[in-house]
């Protein structure tokens, strides 16, 4: 089991929402957070005075998955979060050493 | 007072208590999410104890033959009557200048945001008004500064050049906020500082308009001055900004707008025509560059009331001088130097708006001083860092 975590555009948040849900993913976990990375901040002008704002909006969206289907995914992830404009995003992937559904006990890949 | 002008008084006090709520909404835009409560009640706090300090004192400290200050004639509102010629008219008055009383301290709240006790805040508004706003208004009203031949509609130097130098007075004291200039404080909420933007310009009408004390020509004139001058300064700040900056802000609308309605209070009911386009104009370029004063000269003016306040009611107040119109107000005053009266009128601004400046920057320094040394009016700095909302008023705007 992996997880996919990837963090993308706002505007483009639905449009992986949906590319995902179209690929046959079940759940995901998002978040909106703040962040940067090569895009660095952005500034925002008031009356005059320039404010540098280091953290940018974006959307984590965190999703299990089988081994087998990491890099379908990746690639339907990267396509749909894609404008080709600097600040796009990343997506990595980690282990998931084990996993439970609450409701009825299950362990392991039946439970994703 | 007949019933058409005590209609209009009413109409018009009911108009300026309204722009104390917008006034807060404007600054706690402006303000950090986590202040901004705070500064909505240092607003609304001066609609609380204001009215019961206007009335038991401050009205009749602002009244009287003398010229610098008042007596106890009409403490507690004794002798005013609603029956007989007077008709209710003088109370109210008595009710509409307290809308201006209010207001007045409510202003310098801007410039304190973000680390003044409340507390120090609670004792300063209710001194400030009896030791500062009281003693100009009565000067300017009645008092020597008019008898001299001084003019100001609706109070630029009583209430915008008074509150904006004693703004400047009270960050001088307070000192710096923790990370000023170098943290970017940007406006929390927008669509907050443009509601309340709205809300100030319709209560402005009543601000000016209600001056004339009557429902007469001078009070349309007045109104349609507001109008115009609130435009053409928005219009020219959002200019000046998309031309040097390179975008037209809402702030700058805003900020504008608000010069705008602040250099024309002076004026209001002594120019007409083109003339109060001129002044927003000139109020909106000139404070445009003064709210930018602060990081070179290094007093922090959180929201800028010495920029927009202090400048704007010095600009629109001096332009008097220039623009005054006696014969379409058919009025005795006296004439302006663009309309033949020379220099005469534009010396008696300089000297009641100096006047202001120093007893305001003075005595303002005073009382915080006294406070400063006595009860401290600066939070601590856990408190800067977290936010005064909690800390002090144990609430949260957002959750």
């Amino acid at each position: 089991m992996r997880m996919i975590t990837a963090v993308v555009k706002p505007h483009k948040f639905d449009d992986v929402k949906d590319a995902l849900v179209a690929a046959g993913v079940s759940g995901m976990t998002v978040t909106e957070v703040r962040g940067f990375g090569r895009q660095g901040g952005h500034s925002e002008t008031y009356r005059g005075t320039e404010y540098k704002l280091d953290f940018i909006p974006k959307v984590k969206v965190e999703i299990v998955v089988d081994d087998s289907s990491v890099d379908t995914l990746m690639d339907v992830i990267a396509a749909a979060a894609k404008t080709d404009k600097i600040g796009d995003g990343k997506i990595w992937v980690s282990e998931i050493s084990d996993i439970l559904r609450i409701r009825t006990g299950e362990r392991g890949p039946d439970s994703i | 007072m007949d019933s058409g002008d005590i209609a209009w008084v009413l109409v018009s006090a009911a108009l300026v208590l309204f722009m104390t709520p917008g006034l807060a909404l404007f600054y706690g835009g402006m303000d950090q999410s986590r202040n901004v409560l705070n500064m909505l009640m240092m607003n609304f706090y001066c609609l609380l104890i204001v009215p019961i300090v206007w009335v038991v004192l401050g009205f009749s400290l602002a009244q009287g033959s003398n010229s610098f200050i008042g007596n106890f004639d009409y403490f507690m509102l004794k002798d005013i009557g609603i029956t007989g010629d007077d008709a209710g008219g003088t109370i109210a008055t008595v009710a509409f200048l307290g809308m201006f009383a209010a207001i007045t301290p409510a202003l310098i709240s801007g410039a304190v945001a973000d680390r003044m006790k409340f507390s120090a805040w609670a004792i300063f508004v209710p001194l400030w008004v009896l030791l500062v706003f009281v003693p100009v208004f009565k000067w300017v009203y009645g008092g020597w500064l008019g008898v001299r031949g001084s003019l100001d509609f609706a109070g630029g130097t009583a209430i915008h050049v008074n509150a904006g130098i004693a703004a400047l007075a009270a960050v001088l004291i307070l000192g710096k906020r923790k990370g000023w200039p170098s943290e970017a404080r940007p406006p929390h909420s927008m669509p907050l500082v443009m509601i309340g933007t709205g809300i100030l310009w319709f209560g402005w009408f009543g601000f000016n308009a209600g001056s004339a004390l009557a429902a007469n020509g001078q009070a349309a004139q007045a109104f349609m001055n507001t109008f115009l001058a609130a435009a053409a300064a928005g219009l020219v700040w959002v200019l000046v900004e998309w031309i040097r900056d390179g975008h037209p802000t809402n702030l700058g609308a805003a900020s504008g707008i608000v010069a705008g309605l602040v250099a024309v209070t002076p004026a209001a009911g002594y120019v007409s025509g083109g003339a109060p386009i001129l002044i927003g104009a000139v109020a909106g370029a000139i404070c445009c560059y003064a709210v930018r004063i602060k990081f070179k000269a290094g007093y922090d003016d959180a929201l800028d009331v010495v920029g927009v306040h202090f400048v704007g009611g010095l600009v629109g107040s001096l332009m008097i001088g220039l623009l005054a119109d006696p014969e379409f107000f058919d009025g005795a005053f006296d004439k302006g130097l663009f309309y033949g009266g020379g220099a005469t009128l534009l010396l008696e601004q300089a000297i009641a708006n100096g006047a202001a400046i120093a007893w305001s920057l003075v005595v303002t320094s005073l009382i915080l001083l006294a406070l400063k040394k006595t009860m401290g009016i600066r939070v601590g700095e856990e408190v800067e860092d977290t936010g005064l909302d909690f800390a002090l008023h144990a609430e949260t705007a957002y959750h």
